[in-house]
């Protein structure tokens, strides 16, 4: 019975944030480009974020006749699907995960891998020169920034001796790994915008150039899924950039870990707004050498400096 | 990497600026008093109707959106039989207010013409025509134009001199 509630309440939370960031990013977005921003329906436009909903429910439902069928209507479920499930091994607080798997973070890295299929397929099942570019991007750029992005992590889990999240928070107590693993900290967080092809790294996307890239030919709600499920692997991401090396929900006791862990995540969902209101998309190229050529030797060279500082000090 | 985090820095002390946005319909911005809104026809300071209909700005209108019918009052004096602004057409450009020569033409600062019947963005003569005198006053066309219309006499104006007589030798 506890699990259930527990579920819930990830559940719950997860998908909040994700439907509520559409309405943060906006107003964050106005701040910094001196403007208002939605702030007309409800108090601080706050439902607005229903009115979207609202909105994307009753939109047509259009799957193309040239596309193919079963693949377009699969591909945005597993997205969802895979973000989703990694937020199990996310712990919220102590006692506040769904469940503590010794090998967390190999979970995490693989569902996130599995996260290219829902933009390969949808691109490809859409039947669109537009779409195909785009996915043949997203699947180029996943894929080589999913290689560093797992090696980024490896000096975290030498140092907490786990792959399990609840593990490596509680490895933590005596410092947070942001501090030794600086440069492993610099390299996820990279990663992490590639991954989950936010801007600047947007380039699968691309609407100047590619429409709208994998998904410009998704309406209503296969459209919304795709929009959620981008604002929930910001979510996640920003989750695990807390919880990875700044302590999860560690923090000072006069307010509930669950606290700290959100506030932190919501911190880093902030800079993740500001990169993309200060920064502009690179050039595909560009974002290709900056993967193989600077940050994967960077990762590499985290990982065997990490590893020797490990053994002298044994 | 530096010139990036510069960047993210500059754009995060927006934080502390002003907007430049409003909200607009319980905020409106100031418009100059040369702003090219809405088009109005005006009066003279004896409350005639300034425009001659010489077609000047139908002919300078480049979307066409201007359409009158001339015709003459008792003494002569022309005026518009109708005056009609397609404002759905309307570009805003104001080239008809250039090309009047009496200023009877004139954009006003009102931009806040939506209508929910296309139809309604017809203005015809009685929603154009203003009891004003619009942006330029004590100016009365028939004071500087050479025609006697019952404003002043032929060669009376300030800037004109009085009628040769032709038929006569002297200098």
């Amino acid at each position: 019975m506890k699990y259930v509630f527990i579920i819930a309440g990830v559940l719950l939370i997860a998908l909040t944030i994700a439907a509520g960031l559409i309405w943060v990013e906006r107003r964050l977005l106005s701040v910094w480009q001196d403007r208002l921003g939605p702030n007309r329906v409800g108090p601080f436009g706050l439902g607005q974020v229903i009115a979207d909903t609202i909105k994307l429910f009753f939109k047509e439902d259009w799957v193309p006749p040239f596309s193919d069928k079963p693949v377009f209507i699969l591909a945005p479920g597993i997205l969802m699907i895979t973000i989703l499930l990694t937020f199990a091994v996310v712990p919220f607080g102590p006692d506040f995960y769904v469940f503590d798997s010794n090998i967390g973070v190999l979970f995490f890295l693989g569902n996130s891998s599995l996260g290219v299929y829902s933009i390969v397929l949808g691109g490809w099942a859409s039947n669109n020169k537009y779409s195909l570019i785009g996915a043949m991007r997203a699947s180029a750029q996943m894929l080589t920034y999913e290689v560093f992005m797992g090696l980024s992590l490896m000096g975290v889990v030498m140092m907490a001796d786990s792959f399990s999240f609840c593990k490596i928070v509680e490895a933590q107590r005596g410092g947070w790994f942001f501090i030794p693993q600086f440069i492993g900290f610099i390299v996820f967080f990279i990663a992490g915008i590639a991954e989950t092809h936010r801007l600047p790294f947007d380039i699968p996307e691309a609407e100047g150039e590619l429409i709208a890239g994998y998904h410009s030919e998704y309406s209503g709600m296969k459209f919304g899924m795709f929009f959620v499920g981008e604002y929930l692997g910001i979510t996640l991401i920003s989750a695990l950039i807390s919880t990875l090396f700044f302590g999860g929900w560690l923090g000072p006791s006069f307010l509930p870990p669950v606290f700290w862990f959100l506030f932190k995540t919501f911190f880093f969902i902030g800079v993740f707004i500001l990169l993309r209101a200060s920064l502009p998309r690179p050039r595909y190229d560009q974002l290709m050498e900056l993967g193989w050529k600077i940050l994967l030797p960077l990762a590499l060279l985290n990982l065997l400096v990490t590893g020797a500082i490990l053994i002298f000090l044994k | 990497m530096i010139s990036i985090l510069r960047s993210m820095w500059l754009t995060f002390l927006h934080v502390f600026h002003k907007t430049e946005t409003v909200e607009y319909p319980e905020v409106k911005p100031y418009l100059a008093p040369r702003y090219r809104g809405r088009i109005v026809l005006t009066r003279d300071a004896d409350n005639n109707e300034r425009c001659v209909a010489c077609y000047l700005c139908a002919a300078a209108c480049p979307v066409d959106c201007i359409s009158l019918q001339a015709t003459e009052g008792k003494e002569g004096r022309r005026y518009p039989e109708f005056f009609r602004i397609n404002f759905s057409r309307c570009i805003f450009c104001g080239f008809c207010e250039e090309a009047c020569p009496t200023y009877a033409i004139q954009l006003i600062p009102d931009f806040e013409l939506a209508e929910y019947d296309r139809q309604n963005m017809v203005y015809e003569k009685e929603h154009l025509l203003i009891s004003g005198e619009g942006k330029y006053h004590g100016y009365n066309f028939y004071k500087n134009a050479g025609v006697d219309m019952g404003v002043k006499r032929k060669g009376e104006g300030d800037n004109e001199e009085k009628p040769v007589d032709i038929k006569d030798l002297l200098p």
